[in-house]
């Protein structure tokens, strides 16, 4: 899309270079892992947790919107289908976390494989519509499904012991946990984007005839992106099924898709701690309206309304054009 | 009594009736994002939000004094300001039409410039404030709708008996459909919609005034989903999630008869209903999905959808 990092990246402009972190990323950057740190001292870990686990989600989702300019509206169901399979594992098989955790991401990903293949074959309006319909058939699979339980979906999943030694029932300790899944998949990430890899993908956004004239398999690059990005949704939902224990049908909903489509717009889509900072703020007011019924929905709405007009670069990406520097 | 494929003839009728209906309100909405899409080139996703609202439309005008009281006890009008269905058939499109024009003037103008997908994302945005807001002032259960008196009762065709409803229903689509497709494609009007969606840039040098049929395009393309809305209320229950149940279902459509025809989007609309009613038959675990499952194996083997242009 049009409006994400356009500030100049000229030499001059970034003599200060860590793990691909200019001086400006590394200072927020160590703003994040200090919140991360600090945070639970005086907010509840569980709602930190679940900030964390769409924070990742978000993320996972912006590598496609933020570095190769597809929208997927229908990310919900690689999410979700994590969610449902880290919390089946859990419960019924047994496993340990980290292994539940590895099997939802690799059910996105195999899922996001599939899906992506398809939606790949048409650009644009037609690739988001085609992502949703797909999660929507999804959905529908795990409506009828036997092993999602239905509309009661899947309760009462215990946490269990990480490597079958340390017990995650109590609550830091699944926040330590939660805390190192999200800050390795984020940066991860982070890499993946300014590889050379990650240089072709942002060469696909801008001007993918372009690309694929350089010689470049333009739809290669979009599937890989595609399948690490539902990946990492998966591990999101995974972690996020174990923290509470519950995997529902509310994960695989498109109003989920939706919901991660408006973190990376509020956030800053193309910016890397835009789609933080945009979990942060969404799940905050979805706590602070929780009482009050739709007005959620009517307030999401707005703010999708609000940002399209006249806030498209985001809270970060606002913060960014205002210090002259890429966050 | 009839019996095909080992299934009764009525079972086998009733569910392709069924289908038919869900296949008009497919074409009727497709229909509508088509030429919504083909001039202004943006996907309309609230364009459920905005069938829904039709069919909210025609309650409000059919039993005011029932939703005033809602809002203020003894707030009430006159009888005769309530209407009946038949005239909730040409007026709750045209106030939902209107609230459409007021939509495009003031807000969605404000994106022709930029990406399309933003296009889609406000779309997006919009109904979801329209769906909550409706949600919060009429509960997510839903209101009946009374099936008018003219049209209670089943009507004998021959081979089955269907409610004179569903047959008024199938007719009423089926005449929009043709209706706009005439206007489109035989019409001076329709000839400069094309050629605006074709050349936007060249119709304006010849004097047509463009931004205004943008506008009235928006209009008459919500008014066709609230027109769809209408017709829907005294068959489902008139809800705030009526609209959103359907409109995924409808960029399944989209997707598999490609934008590229309006004819297209009738045909692809119809038969799929069709499809969706054989399936409830046959196979009725799969009646959900098979939709997306047609989708997908366009999508393999004829990428562009059965009448879209390669894009």
């Amino acid at each position: 899309m049009g409006v994400t990092t356009v500030l100049p990246r000229t030499a001059a402009a970034r003599p200060f270079s860590i793990f691909g972190f200019s001086s400006a990323q590394a200072v927020a950057f160590l703003l994040l892992l200090a919140a991360i740190v600090l945070a639970p001292l005086g907010i509840y870990p569980v709602f930190l947790m679940k900030v964390l686990c769409f924070a990742l989600f978000a993320c996972a989702f912006n590598l496609l919107i933020g570095f190769v300019g597809l929208l997927s509206f229908g990310h919900a169901a690689y999410f979700g289908m994590g969610s449902y399979v880290s919390a089946w594992t859990a419960k019924t098989l047994g496993v340990t976390p980290e292994i539940a955790i590895l099997l939802g991401g690799l059910t996105g990903g195999l899922l996001g494989a599939a899906f992506g293949a398809l939606a790949i074959r048409r650009q644009g309006l037609y690739f988001a519509m085609i992502t949703l319909a797909l999660a929507q058939m999804n959905y529908f699979f795990c409506l009828q499904a036997p092993f999602t339980g239905g509309e009661d979906g899947i309760q009462q999943v215990p946490r269990g012991d990480l490597f079958g030694l340390i017990s995650l029932r109590s609550d830091m300790a699944m926040y330590a946990v939660t805390a190192v899944v999200f800050l390795f998949f984020f940066l991860l990430i982070h890499r993946v984007v300014h590889s050379p890899f990650g240089q072709v993908l942002k060469a696909i956004r801008e001007n993918e005839p372009r690309a694929t004239s350089l010689g470049y398999r333009t739809d290669d690059y979009k599937l890989i992106a595609f399948v690490l990005s539902t990946f990492i949704a998966g591990i999101a939902g995974g972690t996020k099924a174990l923290v509470f224990g519950i995997a529902t049908l509310t994960d695989v909903n498109y109003a989920q898709s939706g919901e991660v489509v408006l973190m990376n717009l509020l956030g800053g889509m193309g910016t890397i701690f835009g789609p933080v900072i945009g979990a942060g703020i969404i799940q905050w007011t979805e706590n602070a309206l929780a009482g009050y019924g739709s007005w959620v929905t009517v307030t999401q709405g707005l703010i999708f309304v609000a940002c399209v007009l006249a806030f498209r670069r985001g809270v970060v990406g606002e913060i960014a054009a205002l210090i002259k520097r890429p966050l | 009594m009839i019996s095909i494929f080992g299934v009764p003839g009525p079972l086998l009728f009733g569910q392709l009736s069924l289908g038919l209906i869900n296949g008009a309100f497919y074409a009727l909405l497709s229909l509508g994002l088509a030429v919504i899409f083909g001039m202004l080139n943006i996907i309309n996703f609230a364009h459920g939000a905005l069938f829904m609202l039709g069919a909210f439309a025609s309650w409000m005008l059919l039993v005011p004094n029932t939703w005033l009281a809602m809002i203020s006890p003894g707030l009430s009008v006159p009888d005769w300001l309530s209407l009946g269905y038949w005239p909730a058939l040409v007026v709750a499109p045209v106030l939902v039409g209107a609230f459409g024009l007021l939509l495009e003037r003031t807000v969605i103008r404000r994106l022709y410039k930029l990406d399309h997908l933003y296009g889609l994302l406000l779309t997006f945005g919009m109904a979801l404030i329209i769906e909550g807001l409706a949600r919060n002032a009429f509960g997510s259960s839903g209101m009946p709708y009374r099936t008018p008196d003219a049209l209670q009762g089943p009507v004998n065709l021959g081979f089955m008996f269907m409610p004179k409803y569903r047959l008024w229903v199938l007719l009423a689509a089926g005449g929009m459909c043709l209706l706009t497709w005439f206007l489109i494609e035989r019409t001076q009007l329709g000839a400069r919609l094309r050629a605006a969606t074709e050349n936007p840039d060249l119709v304006q040098a010849f004097g047509v005034n463009v931004p205004r049929m943008i506008s009235l395009t928006y209009a008459g393309g919500v008014a066709l989903a609230a027109f769809a809305g209408v017709l829907a209320a005294p068959i489902y229950s008139v809800n705030p999630n009526m609209g959103s149940n359907f409109i995924i279902t409808v960029f399944a459509v989209v997707v598999i008869g490609g934008m590229g025809s309006i004819l297209g989007s009738i045909v692809t609309g119809f038969g799929l209903g069709i499809v969706e009613g054989l399936t409830k038959v046959f196979y009725p675990q799969a009646s959900a999905t098979v939709i997306f499952v047609v989708m997908v194996i366009v999508l393999l083997a004829r990428p562009a959808g059965l009448f879209g242009k390669a894009a």
